[in-house]
């Protein structure tokens, strides 16, 4: 890392999740320690496996216009959502036209702050793109024949898609990307953000996740691997990460979106600031397509590549929010990574929560909704606890956070959001609380 | 099926915009263009026509669609394919 690179912070937040339409809902609800999982309601769910998820609090029908979402797949139209959120909360001018005639009005200000759009980029993720688009095409097709096929459907299937939308909504011309990494991708988008204003290539970026995958197929192929909780008698205590008794993820969806800035342009314009987007670090496992490295490796290399990345030392961290799915095998691997990456004795110090216990698991928008709640708790002091941690796993030996929220310390604190992947890619962002 | 007046086939092709691209029915008016005045995009287009041909029961080709600049060119081709 070099001394003088350019330094980042999150000015905006956006989220729609299963625990609230927006931040403050969510944010309220983790420090509550609910659970927004619920069972599915869907005709023939008695023949799956796993009959209950973690689906939006607020539909997006209910907040968008109904021939809008005709051509949106839900993963697009909740990231849409997130990101008029988080640009509102940065203080921006809402876009007043769309795509084409955005650009030219990126020239004019007539309320509020305008970004350049030739300096404004995008980096939404999603990791698995639009299946019920996809799914319910092929229904159409089949019964109805090829001319009765949405016209939208390939922008609709495509996993950046919600990239696209995203850029055209806002006017956003120094580029659009869409990493996809599975459950690591939009740890990743966070991460390529802050090397877009670092490099140059942006002053503002939108980065965020977002996954709305809640599909028949996708119970019974995550069934089919025996990777879900099959608590299906009690869906709100199904999620519970370092509990002796998980047995499993519960899938999740949702979208969750920051705006990203050069200290600078931040400082010009008066923004507030949530918190430093201090670095990010990868890694890859090299060794199976679904199974962690069980030795973690890989998952260390890449905290400590976040540091280095960060200019930061194991010490500074006060606090990590863990990939911690509720997987038998993963929750306790990843602590093992921790202690590996910053050392038995800061590892013994810092605060360690797992999330997923109350939002399922986002997959594509695990990292960014994770990183909003890592920023929330550097900026409020406050740890959201792991719920459903009634019996810890004999194995664990970090300070996981449960029952009530924790308080962290005033003055100086950065913390690790984890995010790892199937495919082997681990990733991991460093936050740092704005003084 | 019975074959449809000027008014009425303005009337259901209204309806169709403002189901599928949402904009308000009072907008279309005979002289307006798709692209120009309505901001309706290609693609959109398609949706529109496949389900004018449900409507109207007529056949519109691919060929005649790009031909269909405005909302008095389709009720010209829908008028003359029903007579």
């Amino acid at each position: 890392m070099s001394k003088s690179q350019t330094t980042v912070v999150v000015t905006g937040l956006g989220a729609t999740t299963p625990l609230g339409g927006d931040v403050a809902s969510t944010w309220s609800a983790l420090l509550a320690g609910e659970s927004g999982v619920r069972a599915l309601e869907w005709e023939g769910v008695e023949e799956l496996p796993v009959r209950f998820a973690a689906q939006l609090a607020v539909d997006p029908s209910e907040v968008m216009p109904r021939q809008q979402l005709r051509r949106l797949d839900r993963n697009q139209a909740i990231a849409l959502i997130a990101a008029h959120e988080a640009w509102a909360d940065a203080g921006f001018a809402p876009p007043a036209k769309k795509g084409r005639a955005a650009k030219a009005e990126s020239q004019a200000d007539p309320e509020g702050f305008r970004v350049d759009g030739d300096r404004l980029g995008v980096v939404v993720s999603s990791g698995i793109g639009g299946l019920h688009t996809a799914l319910d095409s092929y229904d159409v097709f089949k019964e109805k024949g090829w001319s009765r096929v949405s016209p939208f459907t390939v922008p609709m299937l495509m996993p950046n898609g919600a990239s696209g939308h995203v850029g055209i909504e806002f006017g956003a011309m120094a580029g659009s990307h869409a990493l996809v990494s599975a459950c690591a991708s939009s740890g990743e988008a966070v991460g390529y953000a802050i090397d877009m204003i670092r490099t140059g290539r942006a002053d503002v970026v939108i980065c965020g996740g977002t996954e709305a995958c809640i599909h028949p197929l996708q119970m019974a192929s995550f069934g089919a691997m025996r990777a879900m909780s099959t608590r299906n008698e009690e869906p709100r205590r199904a999620s519970r990460p370092y509990d002796k008794n998980r047995d499993g993820f519960v899938l999740g969806e949702g979208a969750a979106v920051m705006i990203l800035e050069s200290e600078e342009h931040a400082r010009a314009r008066g923004a507030k600031v949530h918190a430093i987007a201090a670095g990010c670090g990868y890694s890859g496992d090299a060794f199976d397509i679904v199974l962690p490295d069980p030795s973690g490796g890989g998952q260390a290399k890449a905290m400590l590549r976040a540091l280095d990345n960060a200019g930061l030392e194991p010490a500074d961290i006060v606090h990590i929010n863990a990939h911690a799915t509720s997987t038998p095998a993963g929750d306790v691997a990843e602590l093992n990574s921790i202690k590996a990456a910053l050392g038995e004795e800061v590892s013994a110090k810092v605060t360690v929560t797992g999330t997923k216990s109350m939002t399922g698991h986002l997959l594509g928008g695990a990292g960014a909704l994770e990183s909003v709640i890592t920023i929330l708790t550097l900026r409020d002091g406050l740890v959201p606890p792991t719920a459903n941690l009634e019996d810890l796993d004999d194995e664990v030996d970090l300070d996981i956070v449960r029952g009530e929220p924790r308080k962290l310390p005033d003055g100086p604190a950065a913390a690790l959001n984890n995010s790892f992947g199937f495919g082997g890619h681990n990733v991991s962002v460093v936050f740092q609380r704005a003084l | 099926m019975a074959v449809a007046t000027e008014q009425q086939i303005l009337d259901g092709l209204a309806e169709i915009i403002d189901d599928i691209v949402g904009i308000d029915k009072s907008e279309v008016t005979p002289e307006k263009n798709f692209i120009d005045d309505l901001d309706i995009d290609s693609l959109s287009m398609v949706e529109i026509a496949v389900a004018a041909q449900d409507q109207f029961g007529v056949e519109i080709p691919d060929d005649e669609l790009r031909n269909l600049k405005t909302v008095n060119d389709v009720i010209n081709f829908v008028q003359k394919l029903q007579q």
